[in-house]
């Protein structure tokens, strides 16, 4: 009850603050550029092979994704330090937390609505990518709704580590250590794939460890593996190997259940601290 | 009916308990001990005013009654439930001292956000009568970003009052409000009193308090300086005379009738806390009858403001 009163509240709060906005215009001006890209690559390399422009396709349409991604990323996490360590600093939460309600409810109404509110805006912005290649380039993505749900479950990751920083830390540090994370992860990753590329075991290590450390990485990667097209890593084999936009394995099930717990680990630890903090 | 009543239901049965009980509170933060051993009881439809200097540890105190701070050590029962469980807090109405409410939400929204939290129903009508009450009726659908710092507060009070409390705290409730507001505020902690509604006001308003309060406790450095009611702490009254040609005689009737100071032709007799009618008449016409001139009688009341002064100065532990 507390909780969905919660999550409704911070839908409402994602709705009419600026960062709503400013996700919208940032989505707007990706999607416009995307577009406007694909057509000229239509246009210029009408002569492409199938195969190229296949290639091309997957790899534009997987940059675009990360774009979006990493939009959603920023704007979660920004929405997700104001709204607890704000609420706190400003003295919202006084009055709030004063009422019948456990803060460990509060929190997972608030955990609850930024959720759906990363993965509505995953969802929508995907899709109309999506669309875009498809009129553009004529191509559709193998997966796309195992796609757009783990960039969704991305999303959430980083979100609940920005609720976790927000108990700790002040809101608009949260914000920028949790992005800051995403994209150290990020390139980890990018380093692990030209580590296993260049068959450098301890390189590829790092990769491997930071995927553990915070799944978004992970994430991503299985992402990007169910928007490409399969058939362009059979037929290039090992080159694409380490390719910062392109993937060579879908996730594997412990993967995924690793990721939930991290989630509900982080979640936990972001309720006690928020449990026992003074106001 | 045959098996033995539940505990909730010798609980209910039993006569309704004090809004507050605390005993023994204590914080520290770091090294600076804000609250150290505070003990008190706020009864139900009684007013019970919290004065003490700045950092005194009154805002302290009054989080920890609503869980918003966790004591060191102490233990706190709201409305006869201890304070660890949420569901005390759902009769219990607060305006913080740091009054700031959602911007993004316009005042009704407010308003329906902390029903909904308190677990009440109010009727809409309700929710806009409260919002009247405290003046801002006609604001009800603007955001509250937009409100001045009394209109925040005005919506604090709105919001402690909207969900049909049985104890209200109100820390600093008129810090940010012009007079009419102030008086506003003051009638309706009256009526609240009326209706049998606790209050546990914090101000920094002597006459505020004094107006309105039945019961006054008074912090210093964490501690509890002094308690009682008006007419404990304020016991002592004073006649001031102006006095010509007097004698031995004459002062000894004086130092009779109480302890007497004296400056030059002006003395001051302290009575005691609750004299008899007749105690000032009788002295004035023994004073004229040993001969002493009489140019002035005056009875006066020590304030509640010389009396805090008075304690907070000469330190606490002989008005405990
Ligand atoms: N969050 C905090 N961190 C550290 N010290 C604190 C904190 N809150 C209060 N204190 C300290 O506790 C003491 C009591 O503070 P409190 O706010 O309770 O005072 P107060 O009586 O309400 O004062 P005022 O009349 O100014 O509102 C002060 O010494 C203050 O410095
Ligand atoms: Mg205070």
């Amino acid at each position: 009850m507390i909780v969905l009163t919660m999550a409704a509240l911070t839908l409402r709060e994602a709705a009419r603050r600026k960062v709503l906005r400013a996700l919208a215009v940032m989505t707007f001006v990706l999607l416009g550029l995307s577009a406007w890209g694909f057509y000229r690559l239509d246009a210029e390399f009408g002569g492409l092979t199938s195969g190229e422009a296949r290639l091309a396709a997957s790899i534009v349409l997987n940059l675009v994704m990360f774009g979006l991604s990493l939009i959603a990323a920023l704007g979660t996490a920004f929405l997700a330090g104001p709204t607890l360590a704000g609420e706190i600093e400003s003295g919202a939460a006084l009055a709030m937390l004063a009422r019948p309600v456990r803060r460990g409810s509060v929190l997972v109404g608030k955990w609850l609505g930024l959720a759906v509110f990363g993965s509505g805006f995953v969802a929508v912005a995907g899709l109309a990518q999506f669309l875009i290649v498809w009129i553009t380039m004529d191509y559709w993505p193998p997966a796309p709704a195992t796609g757009l749900a783990l960039l969704a479950a991305q999303t959430t990751a980083l979100l609940t580590l920005g609720l976790l920083l927000s108990a700790v830390i002040s809101p608009m540090a949260s914000g920028i250590v949790s992005v800051g994370l995403f994209g150290a992860t990020w390139i980890a990753g990018v380093v692990g794939g030209v580590g296993h590329a260049l068959d450098n075991e301890s390189v590829e290590r790092i990769g491997a460890v930071s995927r553990v450390l915070l799944p978004t990485d992970g994430l991503w990667r299985g992402a990007m593996n169910a928007f490409q097209d399969p058939a362009i890593l059979m037929n290039l084999g090992p080159g694409m190997q380490g390719h910062p936009f392109m993937s060579d394995s879908s996730l594997t099930w412990t993967y995924l259940a690793w990721t939930a717990v991290w989630v509900a680990l982080v979640l936990g630890l972001a309720g006690l601290a928020f449990r026992r903090r003074d106001l | 009916m045959s098996a033995a009543p539940t505990a909730e239901q010798l609980l209910a049965d039993l006569p309704p308990t004090a809004a507050v009980w605390c005993s023994g509170l204590r914080k520290r933060y770091r090294k600076r001990t804000a609250v150290d051993d505070v003990s008190f009881t706020v009864g139900r439809g009684e007013v019970l005013g919290l004065l003490g200097p700045n950092g005194a540890g009154k805002t302290t105190v009054i989080k920890m009654l609503l869980g918003l701070v966790r004591p060191d050590a102490g233990e706190v029962l709201l409305l006869g439930r201890p304070a660890r469980d949420p569901h005390s807090r759902s009769k219990v109405g607060y305006l913080p001292e740091l009054f700031r409410y959602q911007p993004w939400l316009t005042a009704a929204e407010v308003l329906d956000l902390h029903v909904r939290l308190a677990g009440a129903t109010v009727p809409a009508a309700e929710r806009r009568e409260c919002l009247a009450l405290v003046g801002l009726a006609d604001r009800a659908g603007d955001r509250v970003g937009g409100f001045s710092k009394g209109m925040q507060q005005r919506l604090g009070l709105a919001v402690a009052l909207v969900a049909r409390p049985e104890f209200v705290v109100l820390d600093e409730p008129t810090s940010a409000l012009d007079p009419i507001g102030r008086a506003d505020v003051r009638d309706l902690m009256l009526s609240l009193r009326s209706r049998g509604v606790a209050v546990l006001l914090n101000s920094h308003l002597i006459g505020e308090v004094e107006r309105v309060c039945d019961r006054v406790v008074i912090l210093d450095k964490g501690r509890i300086a002094a308690a009682g009611t008006l007419a404990e702490l304020l016991g002592q009254r004073e006649l001031r005379l102006r006095l010509d040609k007097v004698d031995d005689a004459a002062s000894a009737r004086l130092a009779a009738a109480g302890e007497v100071t004296s400056d030059g032709d002006l003395f001051t007799v302290a009575l005691p806390a609750d004299p008899d009618a007749d105690i000032v008449p009788d002295l004035v016409a023994d004073l004229v009858e040993l001969g002493v001139r009489v140019h002035a009688v005056e009875a006066g009341r020590i304030s509640l403001e010389e009396r805090l002064l008075d304690i907070l100065r000469t330190g606490t532990e002989e008005h405990r």
